[in-house]
Order: structure tokens, then sequence, then C-alpha cells
């Protein structure tokens, strides 16, 4: 057993998706000597050579446009993307190509890329480099989109979705990177990737949230104590496909939920959760399904960032409006 | 003329001083030719063409049997039976030259005109029909034929075809000009203003993938004229790269399976990359939606059809390998019998089912689409039997 990072435990992840697969191959901007910005590929360079760890050049649609060659041609490649806010230019790509390669080719073709994002704010960063754009990804069909809140779970989960014959994009949040869990490497991964994961069990409302808003919501949960209430936590882990057995069974628990994320409220995940929840659990429900989240509006700067992000207060603000009902 | 801008200042327009040289018409730029427009073998320094008059009659019979079987597409448009085709009328030459100077291993990455490189590959033509009909969106194996799919996203694929040849570079499949292993990819004139195109000059430059880059400047992008999209004769682009350009008379066969195969030698061998401008002229419209006679003018098209690319061939299979009119005639009599099947095969397409389409989403299907495709079957069941 040892202590590691949430970051340490994707580069660990992928070092041993490497080991395995000689086919994989990490590709990104300052990927290779430098590690990455975030150093989440540390070393890797120094050990698999610079053809299986590539620096790519500035350009994002070619970092994901020549990924799709070379998953043509059996590779595996697995894509970082530096930062949320610009992994746009390489959108077209991603949808077009990445996304409809096995649909086009009606299941000839298929796409096992990876795309990682560092996602979400409260780093105090400039613009475009604190966003949370999973809706737009979740949107598409053909990608699959996960979200890993946990060094156990990123560890596990970077190498899932590597060994996942369908694209995945794969949010890292990074205002996590340096959290730490213990992680003992043979003991295999409690979850498949498409998995969601009751992270705390409780009776009176369900807090359903995924990357950086878990630890969040296992705080505000504990702070409900105080209150007497009971929340349970459900890290979704997965946005699409969302692992709709697991929130209805909680819903059917709980009677109450409350979807948490950084993304803007309007059309993002808690929208989609709380229309499957109505549509199932409707008769369960003693009060409907709410939202805290980021507002409709662009990620403001990061001064305001802390009112803009849905924190301890907000989440408890949520919990308390549900249980009035 | 400044005045009808608005919002922007006179002096805008005012004359600068050009920061390139003013854009150079096609006749001004050299480019690699080895069969005149009137049939005549010419030699050039570095390029030569080194077949037989066999092997300029089974370009010929290519170059026909593909002209025929675009008209004959072109027709099932007309009649209703395909949404919209994309002709190459014109670029026969360009791309039978260039589509026979590959290997079996060779890899091509088309847009969405190359039907006649694809004849090259072996794809039998009525599964190019697919898409354009709106039965699928491409039926055929890419790998069977080493031919990927089609791609309309404009230079979308140049990227691909990158990474698939940093890929056959990793595998070690280059080194060696005749056995090693490279990959082509098209695009048009319009393309070479799409940032994914220069993005793939640019990862196929500093990676030294074994690409060749092969653009149909054909003049035109729908209606814009190539003076839209360039300021410099394309294959100049190359240089500001890293690697070497070279246009070519893109309606001689014989120079566009020279120049390729040399380039294509280049990129095996492992000497990277090289851009390859095939200079012809789209002869008909953009897409069976268009109508070129509203922006271009008609003495263009009377210019170019003087320099037909089979009309050449033709000329000098008779004139200088005094090949007989049997010959021809058994070519047109094969053309004929093709675009018959084509036909056949067209209108016996099997409509497709959406049920079965939601099978192709995902390998790993998921709950909730699987859930979808069950109840559209069923919904779609409960219409059985009725009449329509
Ligand atoms: C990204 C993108 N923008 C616009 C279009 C619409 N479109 C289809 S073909 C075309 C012109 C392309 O011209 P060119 O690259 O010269 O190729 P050509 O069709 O002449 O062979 C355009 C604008 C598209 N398919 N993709």
């Amino acid at each position: 057993m040892t202590k590691i990072s949430l970051g340490k435990g994707i580069n660990a992840g992928l070092r041993a998706a490497m080991e395995n697969d000689p086919k994989v191959v990490v590709m990104g901007e300052d990927i290779g000597k430098l590690g990455g910005v975030f150093r989440v590929t540390e070393g890797l360079q120094k050990d698999f050579g610079e053809d299986r760890v590539i620096d790519t050049p500035l350009a994002e649609s070619g970092i994901i446009g020549t990924a799709v060659g070379l998953a043509l041609r059996g590779y595996r490649p697995v894509c970082e993307i530096q930062f949320d806010g610009f992994v746009f230019p390489a959108y077209d790509q991603i949808i077009n190509q990445v996304a409809k390669m096995h649909y086009r080719s009606m299941g000839k073709l298929r796409m096992p890329v990876v795309i990682r994002i560092p996602f979400g704010g409260g780093i105090g960063a400039v613009e475009h480099h604190s966003e949370s754009p999973e809706t737009l990804f979740a949107h598409v069909a053909g990608l699959k989109v996960v979200a890993c809140g946990d060094p156990v779970d990123a560890y596990w989960m970077i190498q899932q979705a590597i060994a996942s014959d369908d694209p995945v994009v794969f949010f890292e949040p990074k205002r996590r990177y340096h959290e730490k869990a213990e992680l003992d490497e043979s003991v295999p991964p409690a979850l498949p990737l498409h998995k969601a994961k009751v992270v705390r069990e409780g009776t009176d409302a369900t807090l359903f949230c995924y990357g950086p808003m878990v630890k969040t919501c296992l705080q505000a949960a504990e702070a409900s104590l105080e209150d007497g209430r009971n929340l349970e936590v459900v890290d979704l882990r997965t946005i699409s496909p969302l692992d709709l057995p697991t929130i209805f069974d909680s819903v059917k628990k709980t009677r109450r939920a409350v979807v948490v994320h950084e993304a803007p409220y309007s059309l993002g995940p808690g929208s989609e959760i709380a229309a499957r929840v109505t549509e199932e659990c409707f008769y369960h429900l003693e009060a409907p399904v709410l939202r805290v989240a980021g507002f409709d509006t662009p990620y403001p700067p990061s001064r305001m960032e802390e009112e803009y992000l849905p924190d301890l207060d907000r989440v408890l603000d949520g919990v308390d409006r549900v249980m009035e009902f | 003329m400044s005045e009808s801008v608005p919002g922007i200042a006179p002096e805008v327009f005012a004359p600068v001083e050009a920061p390139v040289s003013p854009p150079q018409t096609s006749e001004e730029v050299e480019f690699v030719q080895l069969l005149t427009p009137e049939g005549e073998r010419r030699e050039h320094p570095e390029y030569s063409f080194d077949l037989d008059d066999e092997a300029i009659k089974g370009f010929y019979r290519d170059m026909t049997l593909v002209r025929r079987i675009d008209t004959e597409a072109t027709a099932l448009q007309r009649q209703g039976e395909l949404g919209i085709w994309a002709s190459l009328l014109g670029q026969e030459a360009a791309q039978i030259g260039s589509g026979r100077a590959l290997n079996s291993k060779d890899m091509v990455f088309p847009t969405y005109r190359e039907h006649g490189v694809a004849w090259c590959q072996g794809v039998d033509p009525l599964k190019l029909l697919g898409l354009f009909r709106g039965v699928d969106q491409g039926s055929w194996d890419p790998r069977d034929n080493n031919f990927h799919l089609y791609t309309i996203v404009i230079g979308a694929q140049t990227l691909h075809a990158t990474g698939y040849a940093m890929g056959q570079q990793r595998d070690h499949a280059i080194g060696d000009a005749e056995q090693g292993e490279a990959t082509i990819a098209y695009f048009g004139d319009g393309a070479s203003s799409q940032g994914d195109v220069n993005e793939a000059f640019i990862y196929a430059s500093v990676f030294n993938a074994p690409i060749v880059f092969f653009c149909q400047n054909n003049q035109w992008a729908i209606s814009e004229p190539i003076d839209r999209q360039t300021r410099i004769p394309l294959f100049q682009r190359a240089a500001g790269f890293g690697f070497p350009g070279v246009r070519v008379d893109g309606n001689d066969v014989l120079a566009t399976y020279a120049v390729t195969q040399q380039a294509m030698k280049r990129a095996r061998e492992g000497s990277g990359p090289t851009l390859v401008e095939a200079y012809t002229y789209r002869m008909g419209a953009h897409t069976t939606s268009d109508d070129p006679t509203k922006y271009r003018l008609s003495e263009d098209l009377e210019h170019w059809k003087l320099k037909d690319p089979i009309e050449r061939v033709r000329a000098y299979l008779t004139r200088t390998a005094e090949v007989g009119t049997d010959f021809f005639d058994e070519v047109d009599a094969e053309a004929d019998t093709i675009a018959a099947r084509l036909r056949e095969g067209c209108l016996s397409l099997p409509d497709p089912s959406l049920t079965d389409f939601f099978d192709h989403v995902y390998v790993e299907q998921t709950a909730q689409l699987a859930e979808q495709q069950e109840q559209f079957a069923a919904y779609a069941a409960s219409f059985e039997g009725e009449a329509h």
C-alpha cells in the first residue's frame, strides 16, 4: 500500500497501461521532458521513449486528428489536452471523427482513443483554464465521458478507459490532483468504468456529484450531520453513459436528490439526471430533483470563482431546499 | 469601390505594397508534364515515365471506365436515385496516375471525390454510391483495400493520414523505397486553407512522417476560385513547412504517375513528406447541387476541354503507339457494361433500417441506447402491415 495523489494515480495508471500494451501511445503538449503542465506524465518519456510519449506541436486538432490515424493503424492513443478551454480547436476532430468513426464505418473501425482533459475551477487561473465542458461531450453520440474523483479511481479508471474500444473523454479534476489516498495496486478495481459509486451511504437525500465536487459533497454530508441529516453521496464517475440503475436505487431509497456540478446550470448533467429520475422514480420522490451548479455565465475571473463554484454552503443550501418539500 | 464597404475606412483600399507577389496565373508556373495535350511525349530532367505502352493502355482504360462510372452516377442523381454526387470529371489523370503509383501496402485517405483512386484500390464502384444515395456512410472496409472512408469535413482526413503514417513509422514499416509503406492524403485547393491541413503539414514535417499530400487543385472550391485560397502557387507552401513541393500537370496521367511514384518512394524510404499539387480543372459542377454557370466563364471550360486528360492519351496511343480502334471500342464496351451494372446495383441497394444503426454507435452498447433501440423497434413494428 502506498499513499498516492490523484495526479500520481493517473501517472501510475498510464505507466501500467503502457507496460501492458506496446500499442498505447501518449501524446500532447509538453508531456515529454516536462511531464505535462500538471506533471501527470512525468517520467514516462524517459522510460518509454519519444516514439511512445510524443511531445506534439502546439496544435490541438492535430493531436486528435493524428490520434485518429494512429488508432486506425492499431494504436491506442491517449491524448492530453493541456486545459479544458483549449479542447475546442480539436472539437471538430473529436465529435465528427473520433465519435463517429465506428458508426460511419458500420462497426468496422474502432477509435480506442482516450482524451484526457484537466477540468474545473478553483485554482486561481486565468480565463480558459477552469472550464467544465463535459456536457458538450456527453451530448455527442459515440463518445463516452467519465470523470475521476479520487486517486484510486484515477489509477484504475485511466487504465479502463485505455482498454475501452470506444473513445473516452476522461475528465480529471485539476484542483484535486494533489489529494491523496491509499492505493493497493494488487487489489483489482472495485467497479467497471461505467458504474457510479455510492461513496457514502445515507437515508435522507442523495447528493449526485463527480470529479471535483465529490470531496465537496462528502464534506457537505459530514456537515449535515450537525443538522441531523444523513446524506448519501453518489460519485457518478461516468457521465455518458449515466449509470441509471445506481442513480434510481439511491433515489428510491432516500427519495430526495440534489445534483452538484461545476458545469453551468442549464442543460448540464443535472438536467438529464433530473429528467431521468422524474421519468423513472416519480412516485418515489418527496421533492423535485434540485441542481446546485455553476451559473449560466462564462467562467468568471478567478477572484470571483469562490462565489461561482458550488461550495459547502451552496450544497447545504440545496439540501435545505430539497428537505423543505 | 471602397465606399461600398460599410465600416471599412477607404484608406484600407489604398494601394499597399503587396506582401507577396501578385497571384500568378496558371500558365506562368512551370509544372511537370510528360505528355502534352496533343499527345506528345516530353522529357523532364527529374521525372521520367518508365512504363511501356501496355501500361499506358491500362491508364487509358482506367480513366475511361471511371469517367463512365462518374457519368452514370451523375445520371442516377438526375433521376433521383442519388441525393447528390460529386463528379470527378476532368480529374481522371490526377487520380489514376497517382492511384496507380501506389503499392499494395500503401494507405489512402480520400476526400469525397476520389472515385478514380478508389477504382485503383479495387473498391467496388457500387460501394461508392451508398453515401450519396443515403443508405450508408461508406460500406467498404477500409482495411480490405487500404482505402479509408470518404471524408466530408474538408481537410480532416489529412490529419488522419498523418497519424496513420506516424503509425507506419512506429511499426518500422519504412526504410525501403519499394518494400516500405507510406500514406497518401488527397484534398482540394479549398482544403489548403483549412487549419487541419496546415496542422497536418506541421505534424508530418516535424515527425518526418511517410506521407504524400496530394492536392488536386481543380481551381474551384464550390464557387470560390483558387485566388480566394492563396496568393502563391500551392506547391510552394511546402517549402515553408520544410518539405518539398512539386506541381504536376494534373491532366497528364504519365506525369502524375511519375511524380507520385517518386514522392511515395521518398516517403517509404524514410525521407519524409512531399506535397504534390496536381494542377487540373473541375470540368463539371462541384456537385450535382451546384450551378457553375453562376460563377465561371464558359470560355474557361472550353479552354480546358482542349487539355482533356483522356483525349491526350488516346491521341498518343493512336498516333505514336499505333493502337487500333478495336482497343478503344473494347474499352467503351467494357465501360457500358460497368455502367449498366452500377445502375442495376444502385437500384437494388437495400434500404437500411434505422434499428440496425443503433448497433454501430458504440463497440460496447450502452443500456440507454439499447433501450431506445428496443423502443424504436417496437414502435416501428407497430406499423407493420399498414399501408404507407
Ligand atoms: C469544414 C467544411 N467546410 C465547408 C464544407 C462545405 N464544402 C464542401 S466541399 C467544399 C469545397 C471544397 O473545395 P476543395 O477543397 O477545393 O475540393 P473540391 O471539392 O474542389 O475537390 C465546401 C466548402 C465542408 N464540407 N467542410
